[in-house]
């Protein structure tokens, strides 16, 4: 990487490729595939409920963490101080936990309740979608929350007197200069959180939410393969973080850095 | 309505002797902080020579690293514990065949160690090439012209040199280690989350423990930033304060 990133048309390097290629050619011929047909339908559903979940807990997870970093960067004791411990909890124990204790903890306490058991809400809380999603969500904003409070607190200064100089209101000051120089620092950072945030998402399938981790369990209860099934899965998982993070360098790219 | 309150405070669940599952939970946490410091040690392992492959190795063995450090960071864990669980148990009794020793049963702590090993490796093979690029040139350099051998530069100037640009990476890699090994819960291995999750389905009491897994977890991440604030304080000795 970096200044000595060379050609890939280098002799040993075209040699290596042809040996990657040897291997999946010789995996496509000699391994099972029969059984591709019969669920790609699936499949793309199932990449699309991973894309689907992954847009909506990124974006979700940073709207909550915009004020959980400001609460820390800037917030009174009283909100800095539970900003603080739901970031360092949801940082310190395992997402599968956060997971299982909501859909199995929330879930069996409600169960309890008959106010809610004959609400109209019933339906979805017994559905396994909203604590994937409420999981996912809260777990990407804690960690970007974190970032934010440095983003916030990175700000300089100045900037923020300038503004109040000029007669803003303490609103305008945060609408117009704090929140975009905030994001614009924490930008580099999302890239990152975001890949992270993809390759989280496959543990939804384990409390029965249908994403592309679960049709390829599914494929190999099914068939009874154990390896083809993971090696197309972690093909599928490898082709979107390269999309992921192409996109973001293209976002990147787009976004003046004059300044930053 | 009364039943779930009485099921959040049936706090004798907890106890450390067979009718409460304290015990079972404390056993839990002893396997994963097992297979987390295991895996970690591997995987410190793995990083060094990949490292050090990826700055002295020829264009081959690097390109072959680049790879490897790059499939392992573009999969999701869990994928990736599922493939290397099954491969590596299947490979390791392949090859008991081949030498005519009969097939063995690997424990899920040994399999659960070689995968986080495994992952770890990967990134702590980028954050240890990262620390060691970091060292300025000219002071390896100017160790060389007073006639040190090159195991005096790597013990006086290159490994304490480094070691401050390592310890943030490195500590960030054991919290992930520690919480990693959740992920094995998928897998069969009888870690605190899989226990825990045990224990809340014969009992149906999941809010208690999977509270107190959360806890237990909680406590383990706290009381390694303790002791990593003490490290990064040793490594950074001499130089300016950060913020």
């Amino acid at each position: 990487m970096g200044p000595e990133t060379r050609s890939w048309r280098e002799p040993h390097r075209l040699v290596l490729l042809a040996i990657g290629i040897g291997i999946i050619v010789f995996a496509a011929v000699n391994m099972r595939w029969d059984w591709l047909p019969r669920y790609s339908g699936r499949l793309v559903e199932g990449v699309g409920t991973t894309l689907w979940l992954l847009f909506l807990t990124s974006v979700l997870g940073f709207l909550l963490a915009v004020p959980l970093g400001l609460a820390q960067a800037a917030g009174p004791v009283w909100l800095s101080a539970p900003a603080r411990m739901f970031c360092t909890v949801i940082r310190g124990t395992p997402l599968l936990l956060q997971l299982w204790l909501l859909y199995y903890g929330l879930g069996s306490l409600f169960a309890y309740w008959p106010e809610i058991r004959q609400s109209w809400a019933w339906p979805y809380l017994r559905s396994a979608w909203p604590y994937g999603v409420l999981a996912l969500t809260l777990s990407f904003a804690g960690y970007e929350g974190e970032v934010m409070r440095g983003a916030f607190a990175g700000v300089p200064k100045g900037e923020l007197e300038a503004g109040r100089a000029y007669g803003m209101s303490p609103l305008t000051v945060f609408r117009r200069i704090w929140l975009p120089r905030a994001i614009h620092r924490a930008l580099p950072t999302l890239a990152g959180e975001t890949v992270l945030q993809l390759k989280a998402t496959p543990l939804v399938a384990t409390i029965t939410v249908v994403d592309v981790y679960a049709i390829i369990s599914r494929v190999r209860q099914d068939t009874y393969l154990t390896y083809e099934p993971l090696l197309l899965l972690a093909l599928i998982y490898m082709i979107l973080t390269g999309i992921l993070v192409l996109a973001f360098r293209w976002l990147e790219a787009k976004v003046p850095v004059k300044g930053g | 309505m009364l039943e779930w309150i009485a099921g959040l405070a049936s706090w004798e669940l907890l106890a450390l002797e067979p009718p409460g599952w304290g015990g079972v939970l404390l056993g839990g946490l002893a396997i994963s902080l097992q297979v987390a410091v295991g895996g970690y040690l591997l995987g410190f392992l793995i990083g060094v020579g990949g490292a050090t492959g990826k700055l002295y190795g020829g264009p081959i063995l690097r390109d072959l690293l680049d790879v490897y450090t790059t499939l392992v960071r573009a999969v999701p864990e869990l994928v990736l514990i599922l493939l290397l669980y099954y491969a590596g148990t299947d490979a390791l009794n392949q090859l008991m065949l081949l030498i005519g020793a009969e097939r063995v049963d690997i424990s899920g702590l040994a399999a659960g160690i070689f995968v986080i090993g495994v992952v770890q490796g990967a990134y702590q093979t980028e954050v240890l090439r990262g620390a060691f690029k970091a060292v300025p040139h000219g002071q390896i350099e100017a160790a060389r012209a007073y006639g040190m051998t090159s195991f005096q530069v790597l013990r006086r100037i290159t490994l304490p040199g480094m070691l401050p640009h390592a310890v943030p990476g490195l500590a960030n890699l054991w919290l992930i280690a520690t919480k990693d090994t959740a992920l094995l819960a998928v897998v069969g291995v009888a870690e605190l989350t899989l226990v825990t999750r045990q224990a809340g389905g014969t009992t149906k009491s999941y809010f208690l423990f999977f509270c107190a897994a959360g806890l237990l977890y909680l406590m383990v991440t706290l009381i390694s930033n303790v002791g990593i604030r003490r490290v990064e304080r040793y490594a950074r000795r001499g130089m300016p304060a950060v913020r």
